[in-house]
Order: structure tokens, then sequence, then C-alpha cells
């Protein structure tokens, strides 16, 4: 392993266990990057590199500003830790390759290949980078502000949860220009030590963790220096970074810049005694070119969304322009259960992964390779697995041909093999989730969200949960609002690309009591979060930003949507249910006097006589009405009369305070019109506890909460 | 019943209902059920007798509207009775926009309401004040209406000869017309087209008739009009309508034997004398008539009467007929018979099948 120089035999040389069969062993690594989280916070050491060009004859002598080897301080630091190469270090080697051959062909002046070499350098992974800036979500200016801000939070979410610190983070963004921003992320975590603030933030691909099978945050990749380096790049200005490892020390304060050509920080003030925010913790700052934007897209949206998915953190926003925060407060004083690691399932591997496992291995035997690095796999299973491709348990699994092992992948995917454990996933929970949702989406009147049991697709464990919000102040007449999540990140862009949208379409909303056009979501006052947790989220694209249609996650998501549909069908049916009863009621009101009216017509009758009708007659048939209503329904209506007449009572308690000469009377219809027209202290707290009291009986709908009961206006 | 008796009926329901309601029960209202499945075909009278089923409408909440204007409609027909006034059906629908929720947003459920109090006492609208705005229908012809004058109440001729181009309208209450003529059928004509053609010609005076219009399904007051005037002058009363459906089961039938929504009153509102003349199932292809296709409607409604109709199901010859339509799946209008020129119905089909009254339609 280590830094590989254009074609430098020794570095080949060195590396010739691992690097054999270099061209799949290249797409190995790539394999593992793609599966790998970066977490700058992690000690390791990554060093970038271009691979050589296969084609080149002849090795040329590295540049003199080849960065220092890091070879044997990987060596020695990381042995069990997976090499980082940067798949796109391999795209530049393959454009060049490219280059040289059409030169060739096309009969141009030809050149000696020293005269080529003289040429070549190595590109520095910050450089490429730096002019690649879209594939790290740097594209638009919008996109760039908001990439900056999660890779930042999801960061300081991380080292949090890490570290057992419940996350409290605020987010800030001032406008200091013409498109232009400073951006303020602070958290409460475990703080950087001084010497290893300016490798995280001036330096990419600086991290750990990579191909660990393990739930996490999986973000861009490259992480928070890129932000620091698309600051840098268009404005100028470094970045700011203040933080404190330990409560009883001085915060560390720095500015830093990150140089492209070799990808290394380069610091350009440095302080020691600041003003910081007690305990330990850490503040980014850094100014950008952006554009800032409300809707689907924005920060404001991916906050929201983040601290749904993230109800045991406090999310404190301060937008552009804007003197007031916006607090989304801490639903839970609980962290989430740590995930833990687990060894990849005999199904869940692609053959080139496999094929690198076995040149990994540290076992001496095939047994003890397939019995220690995979989980799920006993002597019997071990044994099944070997008997097709006729190798044998005792053999050196580094020395296996590439086709006896491609025998032997092949028969693995043949035996069966129990799923992996799935107590490496982390779910939110449904009554967090619930939680997050009643906090992030206010306003509806309807909370709901159900946790799946964890499945399996191809080998590897995940959980679908669902929330859902309805009603209320939400949009009636437009499409369902969809938050997607995956390892409790927002997804943010390519909604319609993504298998939760089309799950999420197939479920049948009808049934539930939407309405929904044929192959789209359906419509309704309705915000609906779904939440994918796994060791390994199948994304369709590098840039993570919609889910695979793995035919097992679709079902799952489906299966989820359809549990939540039944809860809000049932509570739709209620509400229309409500309704009927309410324009019963109203029916009654309306009506009754009528027939009594009618009737003092024909007979002639006095008023009192056509008063006692009415009144024998609303009772009579309220009585019947409650007779006929589910028992539930029919506590809460009573639970609503009692509160109304305790209401009442105040009232008129109020009114003989404030008017002590008038002796105590039924309250008058005067009175009853103003206190309706100035709620007073007293409706307030009778409201309150109408509330309760219907709250205690399920009692469902708001606006009936404050109806009069039927019994007041005699 | 006189309008006295009315009044007291009405007091009496009021009453009943007053004193179920403060005893905390729920009152109720029983009416006779107004259609086609509670009537049956008396071929002896000839007309549609009401049979004995009834619907309740018991005071709960989801009746509590309809009730309350039953009542009020109650009310409405003994203060027009006190009052000896009379209000139109329109006249009513818009007397109850003062009954604020209570109202009635379109007419036809005032009407319903209207109907539904007639048949629970068994009276004819017009006893309990309520007149229809509907008018009667037409007349030319041999005959001499006696009608009094509103102010002198001295009679007055009405020579129906004596209407040129135009004819006699009659009038929404028929009961004290008195008639003189010596004509020998009276022929009842479905279309106002088929009528103008026929007072032009003055077909009456070379057949020695009496012409009648009825615009369609006969208003109780033309019905009632034909049937008083066939009884006193004994003569025979022949129809002539559409070739479809709707001529044949809708008018032809309410004019002969009543309507099922009228049922309690179909004894004085139906002619049962009345032949079917024309235009038959059969005469489209003896006379090689134009024909149209029948319309999906027709289609259900000739079903409807082979299945539900009791005056259909009684006569063979309409079944045959009625089924002769929905084989072939044609249609044919009166007028389809000008396409053998335009006077041809009054020289040649009307004169051929009078010569044969025998052979008419039940």
């Amino acid at each position: 392993m280590g830094t590989t120089k254009r074609g430098s035999a020794k570095g080949e040389k060195a590396e010739a266990k691992s690097e054999r069969p270099s061209v799949p062993s290249q797409r190995l690594e790539a394999n593992v990057v793609a599966r790998g989280q970066v977490n700058e916070r992690q000690k390791a050491v990554k060093a970038p590199r271009a691979k050589a060009n296969p084609t080149s004859p002849k090795a040329p002598k590295p540049p003199p500003e080849e960065p220092l080897p890091v070879d044997a301080l990987v060596k020695s630091e990381l042995s069990q830790e997976i090499e980082s190469v940067s798949r796109f270090g391999q795209k530049i080697t393959a454009e060049r390759g490219k280059v040289a051959s059409r030169e060739e062909v096309a009969g141009a002046p030809k050149k000696s290949a020293q005269e080529l070499a003289q040429k070549q350098r190595e590109i520095s992974v910050a450089e490429f980078f730096a002019k690649n800036r879209h594939l790290l979500g740097f594209d638009s200016p919008a996109k760039s502000l908001l990439t900056a801000i999660k890779e930042a939070v999801d960061n300081s979410l991380d080292a949090c949860e890490e570290s057992g610190i419940l996350p409290t983070l605020s987010v800030s963004i001032k406008e200091t220009g013409d498109d232009r921003y400073r951006i303020m992320i602070e958290d409460n975590g475990p703080g950087i030590i001084k010497q290893q603030i300016p490798k995280i933030f001036g330096k990419l691909l600086y991290g750990s963790k990579f191909g660990s099978m393990r739930q996490g945050r999986g973000q861009q990749g490259i992480g928070i220096s890129a932000a620091v380096m698309y600051g840098q790049i268009t404005t100028g200005k470094p970045a700011a970074i203040t933080s404190r490892a330990s409560a009883t020390e001085n915060a560390t304060y720095c500015e830093l810049t990150l140089d492209t050509r070799t990808n290394k920080p380069e610091i350009h003030k440095e302080r020691n005694n600041v003003e910081f925010r007690p305990g330990t913790g850490t503040r980014v700052e850094i100014e950008m070119a952006g554009l800032y934007k409300k809707g689907r897209h924005s920060i404001d949206a991916y906050l929201q969304q983040t601290a749904i998915a993230n109800p045991h953190a406090e999310i404190s926003y301060q937008a552009p322009r804007e003197d007031d925060w916006l607090i989304w407060k801490r639903q839970s004083k609980v962290l989430p259960k740590e995930p833990i690691a687990i060894k990849p399932h005999p199904h869940g591997l692609e053959l080139g992964l496999f094929l690198q496992m076995l040149r990994d291995t540290n076992h001496p035997t095939l047994s003890q390779f397939l019995l220690e690095d995979f989980s799920r796999v006993n002597d019997r299973i071990a044994n099944e697995f070997v008997v097709a491709s006729k190798l044998s348990l005792s053999a050196n699994p580094q020395k296996i041909q590439l086709h006896q092992a491609e025998i032997l992948y092949k028969s693995i995917q043949e035996v069966k093999v129990p799923p992996p454990p799935t107590n490496c996933l982390s779910p939110i929970g449904d009554d967090l989730l619930r939680r997050g949702l009643e906090s992030g989406v206010e306003g509806a009147e309807f909370y709901t969200a159900i946790t799946r049991p964890p499945a399996v697709y191809r080998g590897n464990p995940f959980q679908v949960e669902v929330g859902l919000a309805f009603g209320g102040k939400l949009p009636a007449d437009e499409p369902c609002d969809l938050y997607r999540f995956a390892n409790r990140v927002p997804l943010l862009y390519q909604q319609s690309a993504c298998g939760i949208t089309k799950s999420v379409i197939t479920a049948g909303w009808k049934a539930y009591g939407l309405s929904q056009p044929r192959g789209a979501l359906p419509v309704g006052p309705v915000v609906l979060v779904i939440h994918i947790a796994s060791v390994w989220v199948p994304f369709t694209s590098e840039s993570k930003e919609a889910i695979a249609h793995y035919p097992e996650i679709l079902r799952e998501i489906r299966l989820a949507v359809q549990d939540c549909g039944r809860l809000l069908g049932a509570h739709i049916r209620k509400l229309k249910r409500y309704s009927s009863e309410n324009k019963k009621r109203s029916y009654i009101d309306k009506y009754i006097p009528h027939i009594g009216e009618a009737i003092r017509e024909i007979l002639g009758l006095g008023t009192p006589e056509k008063n006692k009708i009415i009144e024998t007659l609303r009772d009579t048939l309220e009585r019947g009405r409650r007779e006929m209503l589910p028992a539930s329904m029919r506590k809460a209506e009573e639970a609503e009369e009692k509160a109304t007449e305790l209401r009442i009572a105040l009232e008129q308690s109020l009114e003989v305070i404030a008017a002590p000469p008038e002796p105590p009377s039924p309250p008058t219809p005067k009175v009853a019109e103003a206190v309706n027209a100035k709620p007073s202290k007293s409706e307030a707290a009778a409201t309150s506890l109408a509330k309760k009291a219907a709250e205690a009986l399920v009692l469902v709908p708001v606006e009936s909460k404050a109806k009069p009961s039927p019994r007041r206006r005699v | 019943m006189s309008g006295k008796q009315i009044k007291q009926a009405i007091e009496k329901v009021a009453a009943q209902v007053k004193e179920k309601i403060l005893k905390g029960a729920n009152p109720e209202l029983t009416f006779p059920l107004r259609n086609l499945a509670n009537v049956s075909y008396n071929p002896k009278t000839g007309y549609f007798e009401l049979q004995d089923k009834f619907k309740s409408r018991t005071l709960t909440v989801n009746t509590v509207k309809t009730f309350a204007q039953t009542l009020k409609m109650m009310a409405l027909a003994k203060e027009l009775i006190e009052k000896n006034d009379i209000a139109t059906k329109r006249d009513a629908y818009y007397q109850s926009k003062n009954w604020a929720d209570a109202r009635f947003d379109e007419q036809p459920e005032s009407d319903a309401v209207m109907d539904d109090v007639e048949a629970f006492f068994g009276v004819n609208r017009e006893q309990l004040g309520f007149i229809p705005d509907e008018k009667g229908g037409d007349v030319a012809g041999e005959l001499i209406v006696i009608d009094r004058d509103n102010d002198t109440k001295k009679p007055l001729r009405i020579d129906c000869t004596k209407f040129g181009s135009g004819a006699y309208s009659v009038p929404s209450s028929v009961e004290h017309l008195g008639f003189q003529t010596k004509a020998q059928f009276i022929l009842v004509i479905e279309t106002a087209g088929m009528f103008q053609r026929l007072v032009k010609h003055n077909f009456w005076r070379k057949h020695n008739c009496i012409l009648i219009s009825m615009g369609g399904v006969p208003t109780r007051s033309c019905r009632r009009f034909i049937r008083r005037l066939a009884d006193e002058k004994k003569i025979p009363v022949y129809a002539f309508t559409d070739c479809d459906p709707y001529g044949i089961a809708n008018i032809y039938r309410t004019l002969k034997v009543g309507s099922g929504n009228a049922a309690h009153l179909n004894e004085y509102f139906c002619v049962p004398q009345v032949s079917f003349l024309g235009v038959t199932p059969q005469d489209i292809f003896d006379y090689k008539l134009p024909t149209h296709p029948l319309k999906k409607v027709d289609e259900e409604r000739a079903r409807d009467a082979l299945k539900n109709d009791p005056f259909i199901q009684h006569h063979k010859r309409w079944q045959d007929a009625i089924k002769l339509l929905l084989d072939k799946g044609v249609r044919a209008e009166q007028q389809s018979l000008a396409a053998h020129g335009l006077n041809y119905v009054i020289d040649e089909y009307l004169p051929r099948k009078l010569a044969n009254p025998k052979a008419f339609l039940p």
C-alpha cells in the first residue's frame, strides 16, 4: 500500500502482494471507497495519489513537488485500515491514457516517452476537486451553500454521537456581499485538539472507517475540507475554526486555507485565548460565494428535516437577514443506539470485493477466513461453500487462483445462509420519529410513525421507518410533501428518481382516503417521512441523492407506508364521521324550532308551550343520536359538554365579580356574545381544560372542541 | 272532504305529534307509498288503485328537516283553507322562503312534500288550496264549454269552433264546467305541432270531433277535463301519440289509468275509456314510416314498463307491441307521417285508422 509514484518500480514491488492483479485491485479499492464514510475526526492519514499510466512504457522520475511519501506512516499506524484511493484519481489516469493513444493514432509529431514524462506530473486530489468541485456537490451557488452546511452539520452530529454527547447545534448564515455569505456552524461536541485542526479542515480525504459494515451518515465523502477549499477559491478568504477539546483548557482559534497543489493545510493565524462557549465544542466559519434560496432544496428544508430525523439534537438556525433564531427543540434526551459494525454477509458481496477479501485476509486457512471474516458462517456452511469448488478448507486464501475463487463465489451464492444480524442498525424509533415530526412539521392535526422490523437485501440488513403528518395547516390541494432520509440524512435532490418515491406511489392511497392521480404522489394535507437505515444504503449514483430500486427495499417501504396509511385512513374516517355528527347536531338545532312553530301555527298555541315542545324534542333527539354513537365519541361529546358548562359557569362568576350589584342570573345572550367576541382568561383556561378532557378521551378534530353544546342556546 | 273536515284533520295530526313529543317519544307520520309498486290495475274500474303500502316518517335526527317542512306545509294548507285562498305550487315554494333554515331549495322538493301531504289526507291538492301552475291543454272543435264569469258569476258559453287558428285553453280547475256537444269522438294528441296541423285544416269539421292537445304527459286538469267530457257526453276518446316507449308507457298510460305518484287521486284523474289510435308499432311497418333508433333511455323505459307497469302487464297486446319496438330497435314520431306528404295524415292515415276503431290498442 502507499503512495504510488508514476511508474515507480520500487513502489510497485513494495506493494506487490496487494497490487498484483493491478486492474481488479483498483476497482476493489474504488468499491471500498464507495461504501465508506469519511470522518475527518479520525486519526488515519489518507494520502492522495494518482495511478501510473499502465500504457506508459518507462517510469519518469517523480516530480520535485511530490508530497512526502506516507507509506511508512500508513503502514505503521493503520495496518488494519484499507487504503483509500479516490476513484476520481483513477479517472485521471484513464483520461491520460486516452490522450496518449489518441496522439499516436492521429499521427501528430511524435514525442519521446521522456519528453512526455516531463509534462506529466501528479495531480493533487485537492487540485482535481478544485477543478471538479461539482463532484462534491459544489456546483450551483445555491447547492454549494447547502452542501457546505450539510457537511459541517453531519460532522457535528457524528462527532457528538460518537462521544456520547447530546448534540446542540447552531447554524447561522450572514450575507456579506452580493451572492456572498458567511456560514457559521457551532456544536457542543468533543472538540478537536490543536494539532488535528489543520488536517481535518485543510486536507482532503482525511478520515477513516472506509468500508466498515456500520450504519453511519454517509456523505459526499470528502467532507468539510472541501467546503473550506470552496470558500477560499470563491472568496480568497481562509476558514476560521474555533475549538475547545477539554473543558478546562483554552479554546483554540485558527484561520486556515488549503494548498490545492499539495493538499496540505496552510495556517494563517492562530490564537489560544479566545472567547468561546463553555465546555467542549467546535465552531466553523467559512465565507463563500453562494445563493440563499427558500423552498424544497433550501437550507431551511435541510435543517428542518435533519431535526425530524434527529430528535435527540437541538438545532438553532439564523437565516440571512434574520435577527431571530429558529429553534428545533430536542425531543429526546436519549442518544441513538450506537451502531455496531458487522462483518460482511456472504450474500452481500460483489465478486470483486470477495477477491479483495481473499487477498487481504490475515487468516492462514480458507476455513478460518470464511468463519472469521463473514457473519453467519459456521463449519457446516463453510463446508457447503467449498464442496462444489473442490477447494480444501485448509488452503491458503491468498493463494487461491482467480478461476477457483470465482467458482467458490458462485457456490457461496447458492448455499442457504441465515440472514445477517440486524442489531447493527440504529433506527430512530416510531415514538421518536413521531415526536420529531411533531416538532419539525407544526400545525398538523394527526401524527403517526411506524418502524418496520429489520429486513435484508443482498446480504445487507436495513430497516425502514415511516412517519406521517396530516391535516391542520398543511396545504390540502397539493401533492404530499415527501421527506426522504438515508441513515438520518435528508435527501433533498432527485426525488423522482428515488426508489422511496416509487414505493410511495405504488402504495394505493385512495384506500386511505386521499386522492391520487395515476402514477403520482397522493394529493392532500400530508407530510410523509421515510427513513431507511442500513449498513450500506444503495444509492443510484455517487452523488448519493436517490435510493436504488432494490425489490426488497421497495417492498419494505411500501409495507411501511401502507401501515401508516391504514392509521391515516382510520383517522380520516373518524373525521368524516365526526363531521357528519356535527352536521346532525346542527340539524337538530336548525330545524326543531320550525317543528315547534308549525305546531303552534296549526293549533294556535302560546310561546311557552311552543318552547316546551322544542326543548323536549331536542332532548329526545339528542339522546337518540347519542345512543347511536360509538362509546368513545359519546364520552368525548359528554366531556366537551361538561367543559362548556364549566366555561359558562366561569364566565358567569366572572361577570358577577366584574359587576357585583347585578344579581347572579343565567347567562343572557348578551353575556355569551361578549365572551365569545373577546376571549377572556377564564375562557382560555376552560378551553384548555376542555381540550385536556377531550384529548384524554381521544377526541380528534380540533375545531369541534370549540363548538358550544346544543344545550347552551336554550 | 270539505274544507272544514280537512282543517280538522290537519289539527288532529298536529295535536298527535305534539302529544308524542311531550311524552319524550319520537312522533311519526304515515303516508301511502306513492309509486308504481303500490298500485294495482283494476280492469273493471279502469284505473290504478292505491294498495296498502305505507311509508312511515319517524322524527329522528336524519328526518328532522323534512318533518319540519311537512308540518309547515300542513300549516300553510290550513291557513289557505281558513282564508279561502289558493296558492300555486310555485307560490308555495316561494312561501317556504320565509321558513329560514327549513325553506326548500328547489321547487321539486316542495312539490314532493305537497304530494305527501295530499296523499296523507287522501285529498286532491286543490282541496288543500294548492293549485297547479301548469296549463291544462288546448281544445278545438265541436264543443261548447259552459264556464262562468269571475265577477258576475253569470254563465259563459265558449264555442270551441270559434278560435280560428287558435284554441281554447283548459283551466287549472275544471269541476265547475259544463259541456254541450254533438261530436262523434275526442281525438287527444300528444304534440302541439300535430294539433296545429289538424286545426289548420279544420279536421274536426270534416270528422265531427273534438281535438285536444296534451303537450306531453297530460296534466291533472287536462285528464279531468277529458274524463268529465267523455263521461257526461258518452263519447269515445282516441289517443294519438308518438310511437315510442315514452308516448306509450308514460303519456298514454297516465291518460288512461293515472300515475303511480298520484295514485290516491287516479279515480278522478284518468280516462279509462280511451283507446290507442296510433302511432302503433305495427303502423311503422304498415305505413313504412321513417324511424329513429331507440335510445338507451327508451330501451330502459320499455323494459321497465314490461317488468313493473301493472297496466302493461295486464294487456298482452301492449306487451307484444312494446316487444316489437325493442326487437326492431326503432321508434317513430307522429310527424314522420309527413314523409308521405304534408297532409297524408289528414287525407290517408287518420281516415283509414278511424274506419276501424276496434283495432285500436287497449
